[in-house]
Order: structure tokens, then sequence, then C-alpha cells
């Protein structure tokens, strides 16, 4: 993996939730417009990794974190930056397909406004995001339809939409089809691998043909601790370690 | 054999209880709309009482029962929601929260009397405000805020952490995402905690008793600084210290009946407005 250019980073990562260390020296690199996959059973700490990178647990008083968080030259934990600002360059797409309760239109619209995007230039914003995440065609008709009568697949897709909105650089995505029946899953995937053109993404996945079907790079975590890290390819055909090894070819997780 | 039988008997059971709750509810306003019926006319909620109560309406004691619920809900709403806010999404969970939760829980098990010495106390001879429709909104105000706390805070708690991630994860503010996300999902759960307090706060009589209420009074009912009428303290009045009971029974039914009436009015409210928010969504 040389001539890659690192988008984003992570650096000697320690972190607590109360007493329980969740993550133990874990430093990471996810380069620049690719696919980085983590995977690794329940609870290794993939989750609580990703979320560290757009701060989503600045609001849990018992995580502690130690360590540096790096998005190009940016310190993401910088005092001086708000994490609004963070939040804004590092997208993210949740588990479960999470629609604000309105209609599909003010769904991506909320984003907009509340980042102070001039309003007459949001109605083109929202078409391309719409047009971006393929469901342009599929709810052009209806734009004010409650976002929650949408499918699950569509839900997702719209919750992808509202992120590419804003324009980020980087777009974590938590397990985004655990939820989703083959088909829209199928339809996410492709999602992703055309994104990557513009954006740096990072995907938790528990299925490991989805990690081999959109991912440039694959992760593999255990309990807190990053095992091996490398080309897709290598971390599933031909791993270093025998725990990688033995996970990727279903023995355990 | 029990197998078989058991899931008969548990529906069958169920069914007893639910029966029983409604037809107590069928007695009563049975009872009431039997005998109040006759009594209702338009003179009867539109004109002055007369003749010592026996003859004439009770359109003061509607006026000051919606004006005193309205103040109620003013002083209330907003205090009770606010803190619920503050309970459930930012205080930390430490002993001081903890304890003031549990404070806010006892409040609600205080008796009413004991909020109308209370209000007397502070409210009428404290800040001066005398026996007033003020003071007594102001009690009522204070014995609706544990429980719209408490529903409020329940109906944040039902919303899920997904939801306001949601708003935080396009860069809301945490303050935002509140305001734009969690309220707004919140809302049907808040609206009915909202409800059932003021229904029960309108039919309060003992918190009243002491800080503002009047049996009778000359002309219309509704300014802040003066005595007033209401509806509860009314039927109490007509159906035990009245001289000629027995007369002013019909009455006493009638009225009954309009108070009924009244907090049915405000259930039917909330509904149509949960109604239109969930069409809405």
């Amino acid at each position: 993996m040389s001539e890659e250019i690192i988008k984003l980073s992570a650096q000697g990562i320690n972190l607590w939730f109360g007493n329980k260390q969740v993550l133990k020296n874990v430093s990471v690199t996810f380069p620049e417009r690719k696919v980085t996959a983590l995977i690794g059973p329940s609870g290794c700490g993939k989750s609580t990794l990703l979320r560290c990178f757009n701060r989503m647990h600045d609001l849990s008083p018992d995580a502690r974190i130690e360590g540096k968080f790096m998005l190009e030259n940016q310190d993401l934990y910088d005092k001086k930056v708000s994490v609004t600002q963070v939040r804004k360059r590092v997208g993210m797409v949740f588990q479960k397909a999470n629609p604000f309760p309105k209609g599909i239109y003010e769904n991506i619209n909320y984003g907009l406004k509340i980042n102070d995007v001039p309003s007459k230039e949001r109605p083109g914003i929202i078409e391309q995001a719409l047009k971006e995440s393929y469901l342009w065609e599929e709810v052009k008709d209806d734009l004010k339809k409650p976002a929650t009568r949408m499918s699950g697949g569509q839900q997702q897709r719209l919750c992808i939409a509202r992120t590419v909105a804003l324009r980020p650089e980087v777009i974590l995505m938590d397990e985004p089809c655990s939820a989703l029946d083959p088909i829209s899953t199928r339809k996410v995937e492709e999602l992703i691998v055309q994104l990557k053109e513009q954006y740096t993404i990072v995907i938790v996945t528990h299925n490991m043909q989805q990690a081999q079907r959109v991912a440039d790079k694959t992760i593999f975590m255990y309990l807190g601790e990053v095992v091996e890290e490398g080309n897709t390819n290598d971390i599933f055909n031909n791993p270093v370690k025998e725990l990688t090894k033995n996970y990727v070819s279903g023995h355990f997780g | 054999m029990m197998k078989k039988f058991s899931p008969v008997i548990e529906w069958f059971t169920l069914l007893f209880c639910t029966g029983t709750v409604l037809l107590f509810l069928i007695a009563i306003l049975w009872d009431l709309i039997s005998r109040g019926w006759s009594s209702l006319s338009w003179e009867f909620i539109t004109a002055l009482p007369s003749d010592g109560m026996t003859k004439g309406g009770i359109l003061p004691a509607i006026t000051g029962t919606v004006i005193l619920t309205l103040l109620t809900a003013l002083l209330a709403v907003p205090l009770g929601i606010s803190c619920a806010i503050y309970l459930n999404e930012y205080a930390k969970d430490g002993w001081l929260t903890r304890l003031i939760r549990a404070s806010i829980r006892n409040l609600s098990g205080v008796p009413s009397i004991i909020y109308g010495l209370f209000g007397l106390a502070l409210f009428v001879q404290g800040f001066r405000m005398g026996t007033s429709m003020l003071a007594a909104g102001f009690t009522l105000g204070l014995l609706s805020l544990p429980y719209i706390i408490s529903t409020t805070e329940e109906a944040l708690r039902r919303i899920p952490a997904s939801t306001r991630e949601a708003a935080l994860g396009v860069g809301a503010t945490q303050f935002e995402s509140i305001r734009d996300v969690v309220l707004p999902s919140a809302l049907p759960g808040i609206l009915t905690g909202i409800v059932l307090t003021l229904s029960r706060a309108a039919g309060e009589t003992a918190p009243i008793l002491f800080t503002g209420v009047a049996f009778y009074i000359n002309g219309s009912s509704g300014y802040l600084n003066q005595e007033f009428m209401a509806l509860p303290y009314h039927l109490y009045m007509l159906s035990t210290q009245h001289q000629a009971i027995e007369q002013v029974r019909p009455l006493a039914y009638g009225t009954a009946l309009v108070l009924v009436m009244v907090v049915f009015l405000l259930n039917l409210t909330a509904f149509y407005i949960r109604y239109k928010y969930r069409n809405n969504e």
C-alpha cells in the first residue's frame, strides 16, 4: 500500500468506559478515497473506534480517551476545534437507519439549515445528494413523504444522502447493512463503491463477504487491539497471523 | 388438559378486569348524565347564578376553572419541560441528580391540601398576592410540576440514542438536536402527560380553597388579582354546604357534568394535536 495519501489516522489510542478498557494502544491509518473495513468479533471495539473519529463519545460522561486522532493535519480533539466542525468534515451513517421524523426533503434540508447553507442553494444540493445516493428516481415525485414510511433500504440510502449533502471528507459507516435484506444491501454496497471516488470511507462490518466486496483495505481487531491490517485481498487470502486466519475463515466470531 | 384451558382462563380474567373498570366508568357517567342532563341548558352555561344559587347558571365557575387551568399550564408546562430536559439530557448521573429526581417523585405524593396551605403561606401572604386567581394558579402550578416533569422525562427517555445521534451526526449541537429532533419525537408522550396533569388540576378543590376560590362573586370571574369561582368548589358547596340542598341538587349534578365536559374537551384538544402531528410526521 504505497504512494497512498493518509486521510485519517489514529495514534496510540486507549479508551475506557468507566474502569473497562475498550481500546488498547490502537494505531490505524485510512487512505484517501478508499474504502477501509474494520472487522472483528462483537465487542472487539471496532464501533467504539469508529465513533471516536467524529467525537460521538463526547456526550458519554464515562468515556475517557487517550491518543491522537488526525484528519490530515487537523487534530480532531484540538480544544480550538468545535465538535460540529468535526462532524461536518467527518459524516456518519449509523447501524440502524435513523431518518428524522420529517419528510424526505426536510431530512436532507435539516443538516444544510443548521450548517448555514444559504437557502437558495439547498434545492440543488438536495437533488444532487439524492441522485448520488441513487434515490432520486424512486422519490422525486413525493419529496414530502414521511421518511419513516420508506422501506428500510431506502431509509438507509436517505441517511447516506443526508450525510453526502454536507460534502464531508470522510464518511464513517457503522454496520450500515446489518438491518437490510440482501437486495437493499447490494444497492448500498454499490453506492459505497461509487462514493469512494469522492470520499474516504471507513466501514464497520460483520459480513466477511461485504468486506471483500467493498473494501480496499481491511483492519482486523480483537479484544480492543489491532491484530492485523493490510490489503483486503491479503487479509482474507493470505493473513500473517493465526488469529486473523481463524477469524476470516469463520472458526470464531 | 391445563395447557389447553389456561389461555381461555387468562383471556377471561383479563377481560373480566377490563370490564369491571369500564363498568365503573359507565356507572359514574350514567349517574351524572341521567341526573344532570335536565339542568343543562344554554342559560345554565351562559348566565350568572341568581336567587342564592337556586336558579340561573354557572358561567363564572366555568370561566374561573378555564382561566385557572390555563394559568396553571402557563406556569407548569414551560418550567416542567425545561426541568425534565435538564434532568434527562444534561444532568450527570450523580447523587445530586438522583436526589433531585427522588425529591420530585416524593413531591407528587404530597397531598394536595398541603399545597393549599403552602400556597396560602407563600403566595397569598408571603408575596402579598392576597386570595386571588394568581395565587391559586401558582399553587396549582406547583402541584402540577412534579407530574409534568416525571411524564416528560419518561417520554424523553423513550427516544432512542440513535435519534439523537442522527442530529448530532449532521453537525447539530446538543441543544439543536433536542429542540429539533428529540422534543418533536417525544411530543405525543409529553402532551399526554400534560393533559392528564391539567385534567387533575382542573378538578382540584383543596389547593384553591385557601388561595383564591370563592363561593359567590358578583359579576364575572377571571381577573388575576381577584377571587374567582371554580367548578369543583362550586360542586362541593352545592352538594354539602348550601342551605337548600335538595333544591340545588340538580344544579350540583349539572355542575359536575359540565366539569367532566371541560376535562373531556381538554383531552379532545390534545388528541387532535397528536393526530395532526402524526399526520405531519
